[in-house]
């Protein structure tokens, strides 16, 4: 079952509206198995949500995003997780990591202007209590992402007949 | 392909009257590959919607590790010949990889010769073993250069049909059958292109015991070895006295995504490779560094993606048979390659009328069977090295014109 879970979840990384009846047929399994492997797995949060993967920067509506290093001062009992919470809470924050190295939370912040972003780091991050230092690095532009390459569309390049 | 009489005569100085008559008579009589006129058919159509099952070549592009690797060789200003049979650390390379994953042992230092692509080292050993007059057993529906290959030399091909009923395996009867005093060599294609049928332990032993009695010399072109499903690839050399009677060829083509490259590479018996490695010093020299490099970062780092890409192989491979049985096609299941090769008899057309509507009136291309030799009439190539997107689309556009026939 793990094995199969595991199956099931690269293929949905390829391709999320991949239905459970190409999937049993691509991985020569009964279809009620694998719709069972993919209910466990949504109830259970593995698969936490299906979403498409956008490429903003070919879309009208522009969007500025940045990544901050934060430096913070654990708190006693909950170390990091409670000002961890306290920073993904708020929506314009997309992703926190807790980092090794220099600095403790790594957060994607984003906001439709370079001002918003900065007004967020200014009145709202900064602020917290256990917030030591903050360190923000805007995206210029995004390469890759999850995996999945934004810029090259690869075609294909070969003949359309060979031997 | 046996050259008549009056084309065997080269016209003489002062009785040329167009430039063909410079040709000699073995040139004129090649017979150019069934697959061109279709690849014109396709290449000429300006129609961008039209979905290729035709390709022989994987849709993955060549890993980046490899890719990169070769780049920085040529940064660093390797760009000179390589001995004639290849970089040492190269056959060393080929050497472990075969023992590890065929069990069949070849010395690196006088065993196997580095080709540029398979191609070559099917030309080499044919030509090193062919005497005029010989005649050289087929199997068929097989690749397409086997038999003008052994034309050129002056062999005879013998072609030996296979069926769908017997999952397009060769039997001992028929290779039997197809046996006469002039039979010397035996060209096997297992995982087969065009039919993706395979060879087990079990279904060899038979055929090398023909093969001994007869005192036949095999040329094992094993390009698919990698990608077999369910089993694994059972090599002709590693079968109990075979390895001396075998000349194994294979290359990197399909299993590692290299086909532009043109690395392949033979091995066998001392004797026949010393000979293969004249022809190949005075014809190419050697296979170009560049590649010989990527090969070698193929080898050794890329065993793990190369499994990937096989798996996904597998399931398009599952996916397109259901696809043609659900539309009403035969398909035998293929074992090995990314080949479906589901038979069209049903539909009343030959393979060549059938591809040619499909592509005209579904815009879906594919290989008509007949072009693969004997046995291949009334099927046509559908490989599945195509996304899945293409291959579902590609089923539901045949299942219409199935089912405009058979209505």
């Amino acid at each position: 079952m793990v094995e199969l879970k595991n199956e099931i979840l690269k293929l949905l990384k390829e391709d999320a509206r991949r239905g459970p009846d190409l999937i049993a047929t691509m991985l020569n399994v009964e279809q009620a198995d694998v719709i069972r492997a993919i209910d466990e797995m949504e109830k259970d949060h593995v698969i936490v949500k299906y979403a498409a993967v956008v490429n903003w920067s070919k879309v009208s509506e522009e969007k500025v995003t940045a990544l901050i290093e934060v430096q913070i001062t654990p708190e006693r009992g909950r170390g990091f997780e409670g000002i961890a919470e306290r920073i993904y809470l708020y929506p314009q924050v997309k992703s926190v990591y807790l980092m090794s190295g220099d600095y403790d939370l790594l957060v994607e912040v984003e906001g439709s202007t370079l001002r918003d972003v900065a007004s967020f780091v200014s009145n709202k991050l900064s602020p917290i209590d256990s917030v030591l230092s903050t360190k923000t690095f805007f995206i210029l532009k995004k390469y890759k992402q999850d995996g999945i390459i934004f810029e090259e569309h690869e075609d294909d390049h070969r003949l359309p007949i060979s031997p | 392909m046996m050259i008549k009489d009056e084309e065997l005569k080269t016209s003489l100085p002062g009785q040329r009257s167009s430039m063909a008559d410079y040709l000699s008579p073995m040139a004129r009589s090649i017979k150019p590959s069934g697959i061109r006129r279709f690849f014109d058919m396709v290449s000429e159509s300006k129609d961008g919607d039209i979905i290729t099952l035709g390709v022989g070549e994987p849709d993955f592009v060549t890993p980046w590790h490899v890719r990169e690797a070769c780049v920085y060789s040529l940064e660093r200003g390797k760009t000179q010949y390589t001995s004639n049979a290849g970089m040492p650390e190269l056959r060393e390379a080929i050497s472990g990889y075969l023992s590890d994953r065929f069990n069949v042992a070849y010395d690196p230092a006088n065993e196997i010769i580095v080709t540029v692509g398979g191609s070559e080292a099917i030309d080499l050993a044919l030509r090193v073993l062919i005497n005029p007059g010989d005649e050289i057993l087929v199997p068929e529906p097989c690749y397409i250069s086997y038999s003008p290959i052994t034309a050129l030399s002056g062999g005879i091909p013998v072609g030996i049909e296979t069926f769908a009923k017997d999952d397009f395996k060769l039997t001992a009867e028929s290779l039997q059958a197809s046996i006469t005093p002039r039979s010397k060599v035996l060209v096997l294609c297992y995982p087969s292109n065009p039919t993706g049928g395979i060879m087990t332990y079990e279904d060899w032993l038979p055929i090398a015991k023909v093969v001994e009695e007869h005192d036949l010399i095999v040329i094992s072109d094993e390009i698919y070895a990698e990608l077999t499903y369910g089993s694994n690839h059972v090599s002709f050399a590693s079968i109990p006295g075979m390895k001396d009677r075998t000349i194994l060829v294979s290359g990197f083509s399909k299993a590692f995504a290299m086909t532009g490259w043109r690395m392949g590479y033979v091995c066998g018996h001392l004797e026949l490779i010393s000979a293969m490695l004249k022809v190949h010093q005075y014809t190419v020299m050697c296979a170009p560094i560049m590649g010989q490099v990527a090969a070698l970062e193929a080898l050794t780092n890329g065993i793990d993606e190369m499994k990937k890409m096989i798996d996904s192989y597998n399931q398009r491979r599952r996916l397109v048979v259901r696809g043609f049985r659900e539309i009403g096609l035969e398909c035998h299941e293929p074992q090995g390659a990314f080949y479906a090769f589901p038979s069209i008899e049903s539909t009343g057309l030959s393979s060549e009328v059938f591809a040619e509507r499909l592509l005209k009136e579904h815009k879906v291309a594919a290989v008509p069977g007949n072009v693969f030799g004997k046995g291949g009439e009334g099927f046509i190539r559908c490989s599945y090295a195509t996304s899945v997107a293409q291959l579902t689309e590609a089923i539901e556009r045949i299942g219409k014109f199935v089912h405009s026939l058979k209505s």
